[in-house]
Order: structure tokens, then C-alpha cells, then sequence
């Protein structure tokens, strides 16, 4: 179930009264306003809106990568926005698995050693990460490019090492910036379906920022954000890109 | 350990820049090597002064003589209980770049003095008894071949000709500062020969029963003498070196200006190459953060780049200057104990770390405080 209302009680992720402001040259800009998000555990739900409407940022108050001017964010019954640096860096190795539109992988690090990356942050032993990351691979099609560097996979490939890297250790929640903003239709299809399968299959719950309807209809939720304010869900199959929005 | 493999990756992406930057580290340790093995060398008569030594020369300078009379009166003086003496001869062996030092010893007297010198009994007795023995350091023995029973022509420098000698004994000692390339011969041979200076001696060296008699015993010594043709200076053996090496200058402070200016360099260049690699790198170090590394985890990262670095360019910048001293001391006899000592070594390597450290503070707290929202949008 997923609601913008704040009537919602005991969902995974819990948002209330999300305000997030930015300075830029002595100007304030408020990027979020008041926000109310409710989203149970296994929901997908694409944000969709125009440029600076605050989809990214949204994402990156879910992640614990940023810090809400004002507001709370409730994960697991966990408010996330007073945890320490040091505990909110433990708490998204263990809860959330992130997915960029540029991939972000390690390029001195093979496909193998990028995906391992997150399980070199846990106590698992050297032979408990190897099943780890080939299980990961072999979930994203990927087992024959272990030992591929990023500079020899294909931006399709890149991608799905990048999903590796981010479910390679098991977390609740992904979050996808534009995992497909970068890709042509068919390799961002893949994509697509790889996440899909994941929320699906795994019962992942998923937040998928995107400006492409087609990736927004693979959601069971679509959330239109404008202006910092979540207007309401998005018509399946008929949300297009809103007034001034710009396709990459 | 387990971040090691990305440390190691992460310097070999730029492999110009990490190898120029190990190169600093290396051309700046060899030349930290050197310089203490320079002022190891130039101070080596201070470190192996002996405390309960006082060293007499003429008040005038060192070049100045004394009378060999001197002896019988300096023992008089109360807390004395040995003295000898030795006179510079300067000779070299058939080429002035061969030059090493040399020089008559009372044979009655010297080994009283200096204990620390060990014979076999056989061959300081060879030597008493051949009016043109000599002994000679293990290192000499070693950079000319020569071996006991050995004839060697020395060419005077002071007096005129060439002086021959006959290898009667090879001194030991459980001291490797003190086995520099040195000879002692007869003193009785030289005066025989000499035509000028007959009766005189270079200085006198003087055993007291008490290291906290030494000032005193000197003083006493220097007044017996005073008002006297040939007054003397009386000091201890270690103020003596000391001020011999001074001779040259404050080598203590030239080095230390040398070694600072470099060291400060070296942290500047280490510094912005590494400021220069994280700033490329923040959209990686970005993501490490979000897939949960802490900021001290990468602030250790950034910090352990920089000391690697350091810590192989130190090594070999060290490893050379071991090597280049190996080769004994290049300017053929002013630097005679010409020894990089492990203690130094270990000091240098110490210093490397601390200016890889150093270098690599600012852009790892630079890393340890990077915003992930931040360096995500810069992509």
C-alpha cells in the first residue's frame, strides 16, 4: 500500500511533513514541501515529474544520503534523519542498495570486484562474499563478465553490474535514479526487468525515479512530484512527462 | 587488509604520476641518506671519545708541536694515570688520492690509552720490535690488499721521501665505529729521520682516573704549562672532536637546514598530487560513502595511498644511499667513517611515513568530509 495523505501507520517507510531547502547565492529554495509518503514493505513506486522537482532529492532523504530541513523519515520504524554519519553509513549498508543513471562503478575494479564492494563492509569471510557476488552476478545474467572492467562492458552491462553491486548484499530497499536515462530503449527494457524481477521475485521494495512513462508503467505505483509537493498517483499508462520537462 | 587491493588499484591508475611522486620520496631519502652519513662521518671522532680522555695540544693550533718532555710532567699531574702522545705524518701511498691517515704513536704508551684497540699478542709484540713496523685498520688492510709482513712506501707530505713501513699487526675492535683506514708507526723512527721538529710531538693524550675529574685535571694541565714557550690547550677528547669537526662549520645545522627545506618541499608536491588524485576521485569516494564506507574508513583509505607511496619511495631512496655508503668513503680520506648506521635508517624510513602522512592529511580529511549529494551531481 502506498499513500501521500500521512494517514498511514506501521508502513516500511514513513514520511512526514518532509521539508528540504537548499541554499544557492544567498537564495533559499524549497525543494520539498511538506511531504507525506506511506510505502509498505515489496511496493515499486516510480516518482515521475518535472526537472528539479525534487525526485532526486526525495531519493536521497530515503537513502540517508541527505538530511531533511524540517520532517521526518521513518524506515523500519527507524527515524533515519537523527542517526549519526557514522551509524546512518552502517544503516544503508545493511538497508539500502542505490542504482545511478551513470552506473558509478569502480573503473579499476573488475565487474567481480566492484560487486563485492558492499560485502567488504560486512564481517563475512572471503569465500561467504565470493558465493555472495557470484549469486549477485548470475541474478543480472553477468557470470561470464566477472572479470570484465567496466571500460569492456557495454552501458547495458555496466548497468547490471551496478544492480549487482547494489542487491549484492541483500538490502530492503533500492533506490534507482534513472537506471535506464543513459541507455538505449532495448538495453534500458533489460534494465527494466532485471528490477522488475527484483521487486517481484524478491519482494524488493523499490523507489524508481524516472522521466520515461514507459519505465514508470513497470511500477505498481506512480507518484507525481512537482514543485516539492507529491500531487497524487499517476494515471497508469497515460503519465507523460510533465509540463517542462526535458528528456535527457 | 580487505581495502588493500583498491588502495594498490588506485595507485597504479596513474602510474606517471605515482612513480614521479615515489621518485621525490626517493631522491629525498637518498639524500637524507647521505647527508647523515656525511655527518655520521664528520662526527665520528665525537662518538667515539672516550669520556675519561683529555686530548693536549698546543694552545697556538693542532699544527703547532709540543716537547716530548712534556710526558714525564703531565703525569705528574694529580688524577693523571697514563699519557702518551702521537705526531700527524701525512704520508700517502703512491698517489695522493690514496690518501688515508697516518701517524706516529709512543709505542710504550699508546695501548694504555686506548684499551679499546685489541692485538693479537704476537703481532704487537712483531711491532714493538721493528723499529719500522706498523699496524694498520682492517679497513685499510681491506682497500689495499695488504696483509702482515707487507712492505709499504709511504710518501711524506711534511718531511721529504718516501718512508717505507712493514705490516706488523692488524688492530680489532668490538667498536665498527673506530675501524676507519688508519696506520700507527714508530715515533722513535720518525724523530730518527726527521731533520726538523727533533723532540717535538704533534699532541699528548692523557687517561684520568675519573670522568668528573676531566675539567679539573685539564685546567691543571694548562697551568703547569703556562708562561711557558710551548703552552698547552687541555679538553676533553669529545669537546676536542667536536671541535674539530666544527672546523668546517655548524654541520649539524646545514643538514638540518638542507633536510627541512627538502622534507617541506617534498610535503607540498606530495600534497597537491594527492589533493589532485582525490579530486578526481570524489565521485568514486562519493560512492563508497553511499554504499556505506564510513568517512573515517575513507579518510584511513586516502591517508594509507599516501603513506604507501611515501613508504616505498622511502625505502628506496634508503636502500640506495645503503648502497651508494657501501662503496666506502668517496672522497679518499676526509669522510673516514663513511657508515650509514641502522639507527639512521630507521629514522629515515620513520620521517617518509610522517611526510606521507603529512602530505596526505589534508585530502583525506578533505575525502573524509565530502558530501555524497555534492560529489554525485558533479558527474
Amino acid at each position: 500500500m502506498v499513500r501521500i495523505d500521512g494517514s498511514g501507520s506501521g508502513a516500511l517507510v514513513e514520511i512526514r511533513s518532509l521539508d528540504k531547502k537548499y541554499r544557492r547565492g544567498g537564495e533559499e529554495i524549497d525543494v520539498l514541501r511538506g511531504l507525506n509518503l506511506d510505502v509498505d514493505q515489496g511496493e515499486f513506486v516510480a516518482f515521475m515529474g518535472p526537472s528539479g522537482s525534487g525526485k532526486t532529492t526525495l531519493l536521497n532523504l530515503i537513502g540517508g544520503l541527505d538530511t531533511p530541513t524540517a520532517g521526518t523519515v521513518r524506515i523500519a520504524r527507524e527515524e533515519i534523519s537523527g542517526l549519526s554519519g557514522r551509524r546512518l553509513a552502517a544503516w544503508r549498508a545493511r538497508n539500502i542498495g542505490f542504482i545511478f543513471q551513470m552506473y558509478n562503478l569502480i573503473p579499476v575494479l573488475t565487474a567481480f570486484q566492484n560487486v563485492q564492494l558492499p560485502l567488504l563492509l560486512t564481517g563475512l569471510s572471503k569465500s561467504e562474499r565470493r558465493a555472495h557476488v557470484e549469486a549477485a552476478l548470475e541474478l543480472v545474467g553477468l557470470s561470464d563478465r566477472a572479470k570484465h572492467y567496466p571500460r569492456q562492458l557495454s552501458g547495458g552491462q555496466e548497468q547490471r553490474v551496478a544492480i549487482a553491486r547494489a542487491i549484492v548484499a541483500d538490502p530492503t530497499i533500492l533506490l534507482c535514479d534513472e537506471p535506464t536515462g543513459d541507455l538505449d530503449r532495448a538495453s534500458g527494457d533489460e534494465i527494466l526487468d532485471i528490477i522488475s524481477r527484483l521487486s517481484k521475485e524478491f519482494k524488493k521494495t523499490i523507489f524508481l525515479v524516472t522521466h520515461d512513462p514507459v519505465a514508470a508503467k513497470r511500477a505498481g505505483t506512480q507518484l507525481l512530484l512537482d514543485k516539492g509537493t507529491l500531487l497524487g498517483r499517476g494515471a497508469e499508462g497515460s503519465s507523460g512527462p510533465a509540463p517542462g520537462d526535458r528528456r535527457r | 587488509m580487505k581495502f588493500l587491493h583498491l588502495i594498490l588499484v588506485n595507485l597504479r591508475r596513474k602510474k606517471t604520476r605515482t612513480a614521479l611522486t615515489i621518485g621525490s620520496f626517493m631522491v629525498a631519502l637518498f639524500l637524507f641518506g647521505v647527508l647523515m652519513t656525511i655527518k655520521t662521518a664528520l662526527g665520528s671522532g665525537v662518538d667515539v671519545a672516550g669520556a675519561n680522555r683529555l686530548v693536549v695540544r698546543n694552545r697556538v693550533s693542532l699544527i703547532q708541536p709540543l716537547p716530548i718532555a712534556y710526558r714525564d710532567r703531565i703525569l705528574q699531574v694529580p688524577h693523571v694515570t697514563h699519557a702518551t702522545f702521537a705526531t700527524w705524518f701525512g704520508g700517502y701511498y703512491q698517489d695522493m688520492k690514496n690518501f688515508f691517515p697516518n701517524f706516529a704513536i709512543d709505542v710504550g704508551s699508546y695501548r694504555s690509552v686506548y684499551p679499546e684497540y685489541k692485538f693479537p699478542e704476537e703481532q704487537w709484540r712483531a711491532f714493538v720490535e721493528d723499529r719500522e713496523g706498523c699496524v694498520i685498520s682492517p679497513p685499510l688492510a681491506k682497500k689495499f690488499g695488504w696483509k702482515i709482513g707487507d712492505r709499504i712506501p709511504l710518501t711524506a707530505t711534511i718531511w721529504t721521501g718516501t718512508w717505507e713501513f712493514n705490516v706488523r699487526a692488524i688492530y680489532n675492535t668490538d667498536r665498527k665505529e673506530l675501524t676507519t683506514p688508519e696506520l700507527w708507526f714508530h715515533y722513535d723512527y720518525l724523530d730518527e729521520r726527521r731533520t726538523f721538529f727533533k723532540g717535538l710531538v704533534g699532541w699528548y693524550v692523557v687517561s684520568v682516573d675519573d670522568p668528573g675529574n676531566a675539567v679539573s685535571v685539564a685546567a691543571a694541565i694548562d697551568e703547569r704549562f703556562g708562561n711557558s714557550p710551548w703552552e698547552t690547550k687541555a679538553e676533553t677528547e669529545k669537546a676536542f672532536a667536536a671541535g674539530f669537526a666544527n672546523q668546517i662549520g655548524n654541520i649539524r645545522l646545514l643538514i638540518l637546514s638542507i633536510g627541512s627545506v627538502v622534507f617541506f618541499t617534498l610535503l607540498l608536491v606530495t600534497g597537491n598530487t594527492m589533493a589532485s588524485a582525490i579530486r578526481e576521485r570524489s565521485n568514486e569516494l562519493a560512492v563508497l560513502k553511499t554504499i556505506g564506507m564510513n568517512d573515517s574508513t575513507v579518510l584511513v583509505l586516502v591517508m594509507a595511498e599516501s603513506v604507501i607511496v611515501a613508504a616505498m619511495g622511502g625505502a628506496a631512496g634508503l636502500l640506495l644511499a645503503k648502497l651508494f655508503t657501501l662503496r666506502g668513503d668517496p672522497t679518499g680520506g676526509m669522510l673516514q667513517n663513511f657508515y650509514f648506521a641502522p639507527r639512521f635508517i630507521a629514522l629515515g624510513f620513520a620521517l617518509a611515513l610522517a611526510a606521507g602522512a603529512a602530505a596526505g592529511i589534508l585530502p583525506a580529511i578533505g575525502a573524509m568530509r565530502l558530501k555524497i549529494v555534492d560529489a554525485l551531481r558533479r558527474v
